[in-house]
């Protein structure tokens, strides 16, 4: 299902937390909704998933409009949603295989077809067996697994995940993410997660829209917001991702040598150049030597995007020139500075 | 001594009935009242449908009424009692006023169980799609339910003191034996007789109030 967003407001006395939001989720795909703590990423995930009412603006699944909408439709509206949380949110007072048949109970199903069906979505998230198990004696990768049975016992056609996996350790998460990602395939979801984290970005999702002060800032693909990030914030995201982190020792002696010499510079470059000598070419065409400090290629949705950070050393007019000639060729130069 | 075993369980029976029908209607009377109480206060505070009007004028009464002194209240409700049970004195009309008494405490009690429950259950709950009363029978009472057998635990145990004090005013039970024979006839051991087996009471109470709650705590 699509999901339309139009001049999204919500404001909480004088906190704007969602301002003019407006996003087109395609249907079956699974989009992120990155920022940090209090970028109003929560507001606006309440908004799109119906449980808080906009200020202002339209939200729309398909072509339905479904802000407005009278309780009674509100509640059906509802039951076609499927959500998760980062605390898991499941029914102490209910075991695994009560806490997945409680929207089949609210539904009204009847009980041998709850029984089939809570069967059938154990399988699915992989806990066959655990129906009867107390929800205090399961893991967290666990809980999150009933709680993804429970959002899918009703064929929703959406799942909103809010921070689902930010409790979770890195290795649950990506079991979590895995699991997301074969069930968007294999039912055809549009899932929308909202997170704080660029591992889960780039692991999981095919879109990206990057949150900060209730503004979406950057929008688009999640290979060219990585291969091209326009903004600060997502520059900062994307410096905090695990394999590019620097040893601060090294940085520091680095910088002694060759602070006289010539500035730093991040090249950011994806798919086919990463396989293509463009650094070589450059060096033998113009006056310049480049100095690799650190780089890594990271698959985001099946794609390559490198990343180098290097030292460009020669004349300025010809580190000028090699800088141009490198954006040229289709890779995005910041500057040391420049950068936040 | 015979005597004094047919007395004592006659009254032990008095006064187990009056508990237990009190402990039954003000529970009629507050487990309602304490729920509109939980769900009708501010979100923040586990509220489904906040009504700030509604839930101020409700609070304040079950205040006022729970701050009420029990003997006051009992005589204030002597007529209540006629007009209910056909008369003022005894087991069967102490029930009304014990009962009326019980109940906004009962309301606060059961409040703050259900109050307890973690808001993000509740907004999960909401999520996908239950209705309020859904989310009252099927959520925030199972999910409260510790905490609520804790809190009827202590009613039960409050109102076995309630009942011992209506004995003062021909109300019936452990606590008019205790007065009528040990105190105003001299009979040190009906009144000591009659104390040991109210604390026996609430202790047994209470023990068994405290093994369901573990209980139900110890299957999730």
């Amino acid at each position: 299902m699509r999901i339309s967003l139009r001049h999204l407001h919500r404001a909480y006395g004088s906190l704007h937390a969602v301002h003019d939001i407006s996003l087109d989720i395609p249907s079956n795909t699974i989009y992120g909704i990155i920022g940090k703590s209090g970028a109003g990423k929560s507001t606006l995930v309440r908004l799109i998933s119906l449980l808080e009412a906009p200020d202002s603006g339209e939200i729309f699944y398909d072509d339905t409009r479904v802000d407005n909408l009278a309780k009674d439709e509100l509640i059906t509206q509802r039951r076609k949603i499927g959500m998760i949380f980062q605390n898991f949110n499941l029914f102490s007072s209910r075991n695994a295989a009560e806490n997945i048949a409680y929207p089949l109970e609210i539904a009204g199903v009847p009980k041998d077809k709850i029984q089939e069906r809570v069967k059938e979505l154990l399988e699915l998230v992989g806990l066959t067996g655990r129906g009867k198990a107390p929800i205090s004696t399961l893991s967290g990768g666990q809980m999150q697994r009933v709680a993804i049975a429970r959002a899918l016992a009703n064929n929703p056609d959406i799942i909103f995940c809010d921070e689902a996996t930010s409790a979770l350790d890195p290795q649950t998460t990506r079991s979590i993410l895995d699991l997301l990602k074969d069930l968007q395939k294999r039912m055809n979801l549009s899932v929308v997660m909202i997170t704080h984290q660029m591992e889960v970005v780039r692991d999981a999702c095919e879109y990206v829209a990057v949150l900060e002060n209730g503004s979406v800032v950057e929008e688009g693909k999640v290979i060219d917001v990585f291969a091209k990030p326009g903004s600060s914030i997502t520059k900062e995201f994307l410096a905090n991702l695990a394999p590019l982190v620097e040893d601060e020792q090294l940085k520091k002696s680095d910088m002694v040598r060759w602070s006289q010499e010539g500035g730093r510079y991040t090249l950011r470059f994806r798919g086919e150049l990463t396989g293509e000598p463009v650094l070589s070419r450059i060096q033998k065409r113009y006056d310049v030597e480049i100095n690799i400090r650190a780089g890594g290629i990271q698959h985001v949705s099946g794609e390559e995007v490198g990343t180098l950070i290097c030292d460009i050393i020669g004349e300025t007019e010809e580190v000028e020139k090699a800088v141009a000639a490198l954006q040229l060729s289709g890779i995005l130069v910041e500057e040391e500075g420049m950068q936040v | 001594m015979n005597i004094l075993i047919t007395l004592v369980w006659k009254a032990t029976v008095e006064t187990l009935s009056m508990v237990s029908f009190a402990t039954l209607f003000s529970l009629i009377l507050g487990l309602p009242i304490g729920i509109l109480l939980c769900v009708t206060g501010p979100i923040a505070q586990g509220g489904i449908v906040p009504k700030p009007v509604l839930n101020n004028v409700l609070g304040r009464v079950v205040n006022v009424l729970r701050s009420f002194p029990f003997i006051i209240l009992m005589i204030l409700l002597f007529p209540l009692s006629r007009i209910i049970v056909g008369t003022s004195i005894g087991t069967k009309a102490t029930i009304v006023p014990l009962s009326i008494a019980a109940a906004p405490f009962v309301a606060r009690i059961i409040e703050s169980a259900i109050k307890e429950v973690d808001p993000g259950v509740i907004q999960a709950a909401r999520a996908m799609g239950s209705t309020t009363f859904q989310i009252i029978v099927k959520v925030l009472i199972p999910e409260a339910m510790p905490a609520l057998v804790s809190g009827i635990t202590l009613t039960i145990i409050n109102l076995i003191g309630y009942s011992a004090m209506a004995g003062a005013i021909g109300g019936g039970g452990l606590g008019d034996l205790a007065i009528r024979y040990g105190y105003q006839r001299f009979r040190p051991d009906v009144m000591l007789f009659s104390v040991i087996v109210i604390l026996v009471l609430v202790e047994v109470v209470q023990v068994i109030g405290n093994k369901i709650s573990a209980r139900m705590m110890a299957k999730r």
